[in-house]
């Protein structure tokens, strides 16, 4: 019988789970097939489109570059898990309000990665959240809404 | 004879043109929309696809042995054995150039499926392909059109005998004569890159057969439903009634998910041999390589006539465009661009002399623009040559020669009619907006600094919402059966006045939600909020193309007329039945019918329960229910004539826009910074202007793309070099600007509330502005610009002393 198999420890979105896997199974197909958190989504699978971004310990993360063993241990928030009861991040309502997305794929890269950013740099200015969402891809928008929505959530949370 | 005025319906609101929030939009800020990829049904297996490492050999043997022994995969299925329970893909083109979802034989173009594993994971089925073994007897490869044209190339598809597939000249007009007579002719050969949508989310499909009842389910990210699902069933061996396609949010398509025939048909062919329902969820490479969705590649030899005043007489193209090694959709994106061949200005005779080629590649489907984006920057690069060899400002020349406003509806020369348009006043808002004198101040004073600034002005058209000629009058002579493209909507009233509104074509990254919302809440006076929208399966459907061609804002707009009539019509017979009043004397605001100048009043409510629960409070013989549908065709059509020197009106809702744009240019480096960006446009009347925006401003970088980045390259043995998006290269939020964009709204005499298409002006009017900003910056070191993408290396080049 095949031994190669480990078990993952982690908290996803505030709710820790016990995962066995594949040492080669990514943290993608773990949150995706294994905790059905289907909001991420794969876009190309290489690291370079950002589509699959979700914070790990609070820092942006590849989640389909990134193995589930590496994760083990660890904080993981998912675009699920920005939203409460109480209504969704602000950086959630932000994005709605700049109407920053359209077909909405790329969108919950987007938003960790703006939640990464305005935890570090309270009050980027254009340029900075250019240079910022520059490993993100939207296919759909041009980027303007977006950069609009980082700027409101940035003087909303002021 | 008596004329009645009939009830009227008012509202507080003006719902059409209100700047709302989408619909769409809370689902996919929360990630809680469903892509195809999120689908999981139960014994759900996963495909994955071994792919040809050449772009033209014949397959000699493969073993599959192996890789069925591994545990845990299902079924293993190369070309010769899908043939026993699929059948060629469904093409379009009336030549025989056959398409297997697998390769029997031989393959065509790199990247092309030899096998398919089904297995229990993803990783399993990958793990299966590299057990299998394929021998291969390579070919010569068919590397571009100058080779495919040579003689005694190879043959990518022997039957045909010639790689040149499709060659017609279409002439309208004299347009030997008007050559002859002008006094000047500018010529370009202008090369225009392959390129493709490369959107986020790839192609898939999720296949369920039922071997019991014979039905078939197909969950995909395609737009083949209601458009054409049925054309499916040969491929799929599966009747088109027990065919259910089912309707998904998708991750963006810009035209390429329009058929996926062979997604679907991979997936469908292991359902069916493996009992159980398969996935096939293309990666980045499977989409790079094989999506069928790449784009026009075209070589011109493009000439203008004209007299020595600049005004414009005759339009010479000849087009030589590589297809790749298949031919789905024919000339499909030669034809399109027939439409609005000779944008905005006033040309009397065009000839667009079109030869299509075979090669090894991928081959093309839809992008954005849908050939038009080529032909717009054809024509404006062939404008702004004028001005240069007669020293006349581009912005003068293009004023001189615009369709006037009083001309509408104009005609064109190849039977296409522009339905309205103020062509000068978007061009004098424009170049408002942009400054442009500042800008050429700024210039001057750079240039004297050794900083390199040039401005690019570009004029030009977006048609919209297609009628279904364009798929088949370049057949010359052939008869025409398919005449319409319509679009549907049913509405319901529910016994509690609740509106749900049923839509059955898929959410493409469109806003088809917000949009019919808006519009109901137009006609029935409603709050937008409150309807409810729900998209049906074909097994549900009713007729429908889907979005395509910048159609669907402008079909919905007519198809929520229509229903909305039939359901006021019930709900005011209702109500005058009840409140004992005459129907000239009803009212519906705000979701409640009055009689007007009295306290009688039902809400939408009160007639939706005596609709569905009080058949004792209904006029004598009326039906129980309050629901209706209606199927919208395209609003005016004309058909081609038999020798197509008249291709009627196909494309007749025809929007216009202007784009200026400043930009620096590093001569060392090849950098292009934006500097400024306008866009005005005039898509008729807008029912979302942010959604709108929004389009415009997508488009645009798309289009700075295809001018500054984005080619699919191959090299010399067929190799596609671009597989992935880090060879791909599509802009990033550092790469596109900031861009202002303004509408100007001439209403469309044609359709419902006047609203004509926008989803595909961005993209169609950015490269020829952008190309000209790039060319005027570089003006100082004499750079002419006729080939796309202006790479980095490119403009170093240009730059270089010689």
């Amino acid at each position: 019988m095949d031994t190669d198999f480990a078990v993952v420890e982690l908290t996803v979105n505030g709710i820790g789970h016990r995962v066995g896997v594949e040492p080669r199974r990514l943290l993608v197909d773990v949150l995706r097939e294994d905790l059905g958190l289907t909001g991420t989504n794969v876009g190309c699978g290489q690291g370079v489109c950002g589509s699959c971004t979700v914070l790990v310990d609070g820092a942006s993360a590849r989640s389909c570059l990134m193995l589930a063993v590496q994760a083990h241990g660890a904080d993981v928030v998912t675009v699920e898990g920005m939203a409460t009861a109480a209504g969704v991040h602000p950086v959630q309502q932000a994005f709605l309000d700049a109407q920053a997305q359209q077909c909405g794929f790329c969108t919950p890269g987007f938003l960790a990665t703006t939640v990464e950013l305005l935890d570090r740099n309270a009050k980027p200015s254009e340029a900075e959240i250019r240079a910022a969402l520059a490993g993100n891809t939207c296919r759909c928008t041009g980027y303007q809404h977006i950069v609009d929505a980082v700027v409101r959530a940035s003087e909303a949370a002021s | 004879m008596t004329t009645t005025t009939g009830p009227t319906t008012g509202h507080s609101t003006a719902w059409v043109g209100a700047d709302l929030p989408r619909k769409e939009d809370p689902a996919l800020v929360r990630g809680s929309i469903a892509y195809v990829d999120d689908l999981r049904l139960p014994g759900l297996l996963h495909a994955a696809v071994l792919r040809s490492p050449h772009a033209h050999a014949r397959i000699v043997a493969i073993d599959t042995t192996a890789a069925k022994a591994l545990p845990g995969v299902h079924a293993v299925l190369t070309g010769p054995e899908s043939l026993e329970v699929i059948g060629p893909l469904a093409r379009f083109c009336a030549e025989e150039v056959v398409e297997h979802a697998i390769a029997v034989e031989k393959v065509r173009y790199f990247g092309e499926a030899v096998a398919v594993v089904a297995a229990e994971s993803r990783y399993i089925a990958e793990d299966a392909l590299a057990l299998i073994t394929v021998e291969y007897a390579p070919l010569p490869v068919v590397a571009d059109a100058e080779a495919g044209m040579a003689e005694g190339a190879a043959l990518v598809h022997e039957n045909l005998g010639s790689n040149v597939v499709y060659q017609h000249a279409f002439t309208f007009g004299d347009v030997d004569a008007e050559f002859a007579a002008a006094d000047r002719v500018v010529r370009r050969e202008l090369r225009w890159p392959r390129a493709t949508a490369a959107p986020l989310e790839t192609n898939g499909a999720v296949v369920r057969f039922d071997a019991a009842s014979g039905r078939m389910d197909v969950w995909s990210n395609t737009n083949l439903l209601n458009f054409g699902a049925w054309v499916m069933s040969a491929t799929l061996g599966v009747a088109p009634h027990m065919l259910n396609f089912h309707p998904l949010s998708v991750g963006g398509s810009f035209g390429s998910k329009h058929f996926l025939a062979k997604q679907i048909g991979i997936a469908g062919a292991l359902a069916k041999v493996t009992g159980r329902p398969v996935k096939f969820m293309e990666d980045r490479a499977d989409n790079l390589l094989a999506s069928d969705a790449q784009a026009p590649d075209r070589a011109h030899v493009a000439e203008l006539a004209l007299d020595a005043d600049g005004t414009f007489r005759s339009l010479r193209i000849k087009v030589v465009d590589d297809y790749g090694a298949y031919f789905l959709l024919a000339i499909a994106g030669n034809t399109n661009p027939l439409s609005q061949i000779v944008g905005p200005y006033r040309i009397g005779s065009v000839t667009y002399d079109v030869t299509a080629v075979l090669t090894n590649k991928n081959q093309q489907g839809v992008l954005r623009g849908a050939g038009s984006d080529v032909t717009n920057w054809v024509l404006e690069r062939l404008v702004d040559a004028a001005a240069d060899e007669l020293g006349v400002d581009p912005v003068e020349l293009r004023q001189r020669n615009l369709i006037p406003p009083d001309a509408f509806p104009y005609k064109i020369p190849t039977g296409n009619f522009y339905d309205s348009g103020d062509y000068p006043a978007v061009l004098a808002r424009a170049l408002e907006l942009a400054d442009l004198d500042r800008w050429r101040a700024e210039q001057e004073r750079a240039r004297a600094e050794g900083r390199y600034i040039g401005i690019g002005v570009a004029c030009a058209q977006q048609r919209s919402t297609y009628y279904a000629s364009e798929f088949w009058f370049h057949n010359i002579g052939a008869p025409a059966p398919f005449t319409t493209t319509a679009e549907s909507v049913r509405m319901r009233i529910g016994p509690t006045g609740g509106i749900t509104a049923t839509l059955f074509a898929p959410f493409w990254g469109n806003s088809q939600e917000t949009v019919t919302a808006q519009l109901i809440a137009a006609e029935l006076g409603v709050d937008p909020a409150e309807v409810a929208i729900d998209l049906a399966p074909t097994m549900h459907g009713l007729p429908s193309a889907g979005p395509g061609g910048s159609r669907m804002t402008v079909m919905l707009s007519g198809a929520v007329a229509g229903a909305s009539k039939k359901l006021k019509d019930k709900i005011f017979e209702i109500a005058a039945h009840q409140l004992e009043a005459s129907l000239d004397d009803l009212e519906l605001r705000d979701g409640v019918v009055s009689v007007q100048g009295t306290d009688a009043s039902m809400s939408l409510a009160d007639i939706g329960m005596a609709a569905y629960w009080q058949k004792a409070s209904l006029p004598d013989g009326m039906e129980s229910g309050l629901e209706a549908s209606f199927t919208y065709d395209p609003p005016f059509f004309t058909l081609p004539n038999a020798d197509r020197t008249d291709l009627g009106a196909f494309y007749p809702i025809v929007g216009h826009g202007c784009h200026v744009v400043v930009v620096e240019v590093d001569p060392e480096t090849g950098q292009v910074e934006f500097l400024k960006y306008v866009a005005v446009h005039d898509h008729g009347t807008v029912v979302n202007p942010r959604s709108l925006e929004g389009q415009v401003r997508g488009g645009i970088a798309q289009g700075i793309g295809v001018a500054l980045y984005e080619r699919v390259a191959y090299d010399a043995e067929g190799r596609n070099l671009t597989a992935s998006y880090d060879e791909y290269l599509l802009p990033g939020a550092p790469d596109v600007p900031r861009v202002e964009v303004a509408f100007l709204q001439t209403p469309s005499p044609w359709t419902a509330h006047g609203v004509k298409g926008g989803g595909e002006g961005g993209r169609m009017i950015a490269p020829p502005a952008v190309t000209r900003a790039v060319e005027d910056a570089l003006a100082p070191f004499g750079a002419r610009i006729d080939e796309l993408p202006i790479a980095m290396e490119t403009i170093v080049g240009l730059c270089a002393p010689s």
